[in-house]
């Protein structure tokens, strides 16, 4: 198995979401993360879906997908062509003496505090899975509280864009 | 033109501006507003069934008849649920319908009213596409996509779920409307490339094989499909749902595959070193255990939906397209290459084929107790009432029997449930297709468990003036239920006897009660005269009882999950594949 990263862009519609999720637990295929969010035109929404698959079970999983009717395109995003980002905030306890170690992690990491409270500290950090897994090892130490992370987002490294012929083909639409 | 109107009112118009002339349904509550303007529609009959099942089995079988989008109509809630498994039966056999259904008002949506019951979720993963429609303002647009989606590319159902504050809303109506569907771009056109890599391979091959499917008459490519058979003179299979879309009686056709195939598709299949699958997607009942499935076989693969294409098997060769322009374009490929002097020589192929059909033709034991064999009762069908009929049935022993025993020559004439397997299929199904060809006469054939599923719309069909014809095949038991407790639990008949004694209910008075002529046939002498009484009966639909022998089974079998080389052709009786090549 691999992971694979998925950009889909969809019609921004009630009901899409529910659509793909659907999709994806009626065919078993399992989703790694899922993040979906606005795009530069009000239109469209983008998902970044990451799958735990083989290469054929992939080809499945876009195929599916595409036959959606509110999905526009779908790109596989190269992990070394694109740009790859989770957020995570993390409360970790902290004590007067154990903060400034905690801090200076959080520089090493150029992560951000975003909360202090008496015993605890909250930290913003943003970063591929790897980095975000390593910041977490350094912090268990002290006692993680509690800890949310997003699904990730990704990008495509250049000057391309893949909403650019979406948008034309809703533009023809309008 | 505009013109300001409500949008049940909206509905009805756009109705009939997209070409709807048949709609079977049943009203309540949230769709009422919509039944109102339909009272005055001169263009759209509404057929009131007796089940909404019905109506959605109706609106299937009116699609495979004509060839044009079925539709029918419900309520909320439980009008919409009834629906389900109509809707996902059309989706399994990709037929275009459009389901329409009322929902609760808009602000009641999500409070669990009263008949509320979340039909676009619940059928999101059976149909194509569905709507949910909130403003008065869209529903000519929606309606316009929904026939759309439903009757392109691969055709299938969708469902238009409509909220009785839409329907009641005041509109401005205009036709036609812009279609918003910029993700939706079905591809029809084949690759030329892979089209003379297809040619190719199919002149090179020594033992090809045409595996066609039901995409092939949905494609309309019937009479392409038959230019390039015998252009090339490679063998052809018809899928279950592909029957009648190359004739029966052509000497290049080898018969039905699958797991009540005949050995001599099911071998050719096998022995074949290339599959030309059109329209067909390698489902488990035609491919038996998938490993094991044509193994020295390539692969040309052409269908209209991408994601068939190397599901179930690896294609060689992968070609997206309609149908009916891949069978086009491989006509003219083939003939490029027989121009070039290259040619397909698959004599020797023929002679293992032909060996196959001498020595394992279809065949059956008659009783020596003078009880009736099913497949008899198939036969003297076949015989008397002939190709030009449509004929539907359910699903189980009858259908199997139907698929094999009958002779069908022309495309679109066996309409049965494929895919899902769907029990109560062919009754309504008759009345749709009937009511789509009112020229044809329509024999349904049916076990006696189907029958019992949905056989209240014969008392529509009576009403409406609908003369279908009805073959039970009663053999008083859940057949194929049987026919596996007999084969694989030790004869242990749990819950499929349906009481063969006592016979309730007697399906002649029940035919009766309908308002139908019921007939009833025993014996095999009797069998010829109750078929031709029922052929001079054109005004009322009519019920024949076959009552059957009960250990009647479908042979040829491939058991479930086992290789298609373990085929029987009759109880522990294996082909001997060795010896013919």
């Amino acid at each position: 198995m691999s992971r694979h990263t998925l950009s889909v862009l969809v019609e921004n519609k009630p009901g899409v979401l529910a659509r793909v999720a659907a999709l994806f637990s009626r065919r078993g295929f399992n989703i790694d993360s899922l993040a979906v969010g606005p795009t530069e035109h009000d239109d469209i929404s983008r998902m970044t879906i990451v799958v735990n698959v083989e290469e054929l079970p992939l080809e499945q999983v876009t195929k599916q997908l595409n036959k959606l009717v509110n999905v526009l395109k779908i790109v596989e995003l190269d992990n070394s062509l694109s740009v790859q980002r989770e957020l995570m905030l993390i409360k970790v306890r902290t004590d007067a003496e154990s903060r400034s170690h905690v801090l200076e992690l959080v520089n090493l990491f150029r992560a951000r505090c975003v909360d202090v409270a008496p015993d605890a500290v909250t930290i913003e950090v943003t970063g591929t899975t790897d980095k975000l897994e390593a910041f977490v090892r350094v912090l268990e130490p002290y006692g993680i509280k509690e800890l949310v992370q997003s699904g990730m987002v990704a990008i495509g490294r250049g000057a391309r864009s893949i909403t650019d012929r979406s948008l034309r083909a809703l533009d023809r639409i309008a | 033109m505009t013109e300001q109107m409500t949008g049940a009112q909206a509905l009805v118009r756009a109705l009939e501006h997209v070409g709807v002339d048949t709609v079977f349904g049943i009203p309540g509550g949230a769709i009422l507003p919509a039944y109102d303007p339909l009272y005055d529609s001169t263009k759209v009959r509404h057929v009131l069934v007796r089940h909404e099942q019905g109506a959605g089995h109706a609106a299937e079988g009116y699609a495979q008849a004509t060839g044009k989008v079925g539709v029918c109509m419900a309520t909320s809630g439980p009008g919409a649920t009834n629906l389900v498994t109509p809707i996902a039966d059309a989706y399994m056999d990709s037929v275009p319908i459009v389901a329409i259904t009322g929902q609760v008002s808009t602000p009641l949506i999500g409070t669990d009213a009263f008949q509320e019951a979340d039909i676009s979720g619940i059928t999101m993963p059976i149909t194509k596409h569905n709507f949910l429609v909130t403003h008065a303002d869209d529903i000519p647009r929606i309606i316009a996509e929904a026939f759309h989606i439903a009757s392109t590319g691969r055709p299938g159902p969708v469902l238009v779920d409509i909220a009785k504050d839409a329907l009641q809303t005041m509109t401005t109506f205009s036709w036609p409307p812009v279609m918003q569907l910029p993700g939706y771009r079905p591809v029809t056109r084949p690759h030329s490339k892979q089209i003379r890599e297809a040619a190719k391979l199919m002149i090179e091959a020594k033992r090809p094989v045409l595996y066609v499917g039901g995409g092939v008459h949905k494609a309309r490519a019937s009479s392409e499909l038959l230019e390039l058979a015998e252009l090339t003179g490679i063998p052809v299979v018809t899928t279950l749902m592909a029957r009648g879309t190359f004739p029966d009686s052509h000497p290049q056709h080898m018969g039905m595959p699958g797991m009540h195939g005949s050995v001599s598709a099911v071998g050719t299949l096998q022995r074949s070193d290339l599959l030309i699958a059109l329209g067909t997607r390698f489902d488990d009942r035609v491919t038996g255990q998938l490993s094991s499935f044509a193994p020295n076989a390539k692969v040309i693969h052409a269908d209209i939906d991408p994601a068939e294409i190397s599901k179930n098997r690896h294609a060689d060769v992968p070609i997206v397209g309609d149908c009916r322009e891949v069978l086009g374009d491989l006509v003219n490929a083939v003939r490029n290459e027989h121009n070039e002097g290259r040619k397909g020589d698959y004599a020797d192929w023929w002679r293992v084929l032909n060996g196959y059909k001498e020595t394992y033709p279809l065949g059956y034991d008659q009783y020596e107790d003078g009880s009736l064999a099913p497949q008899y009762v198939m036969e003297r069908l076949s015989a008397l009432v002939g190709p030009d009929a449509i004929y539907t049935a359910g699903v189980g022993q009858h259908q199997m029997w139907a698929a094999q025993f009958i002779g069908y020559e022309n495309p679109g004439t066996f309409i049965n449930s494929g895919g899902a397997g769907t029990m109560g299929f062919a009754v309504p199904a008759a009345m749709g297709a009937k009511m789509g060809r009112p020229d044809a006469t329509v024999w349904c054939i049916d076990g006696d468990g189907c029958f019992q599923m949905t056989n209240q719309e014969l008392a529509t069909c009576a009403i409406e003036g609908v003369p279908i014809k009805v073959a039970v095949i009663n053999n008083g038991n859940l057949g194929m239920i049987r026919q596996w407790q007999t084969l694989f639990y030790d004869e242990r008949y749990s819950n499929s006897d349906l009481n063969r004694v006592k016979r309730i209910p007697d399906f002649v008075k029940l035919a009766e009660a309908y308002g139908c002529v019921g007939l009833r046939c025993e014996r095999p002498e009797d069998v010829d005269a109750t078929i031709q009484k029922a052929m001079e009966i054109n005004d009322v639909p009519v019920v024949i009882d076959f009552v059957v022998h009960q250990d009647a089974m479908v042979w040829p079998m491939v058991a479930a999950g086992t290789s298609n080389d373990d085929i029987k052709y009759a109880r522990d009786m294996a082909p001997k594949w060795e010896s013919e090549e």
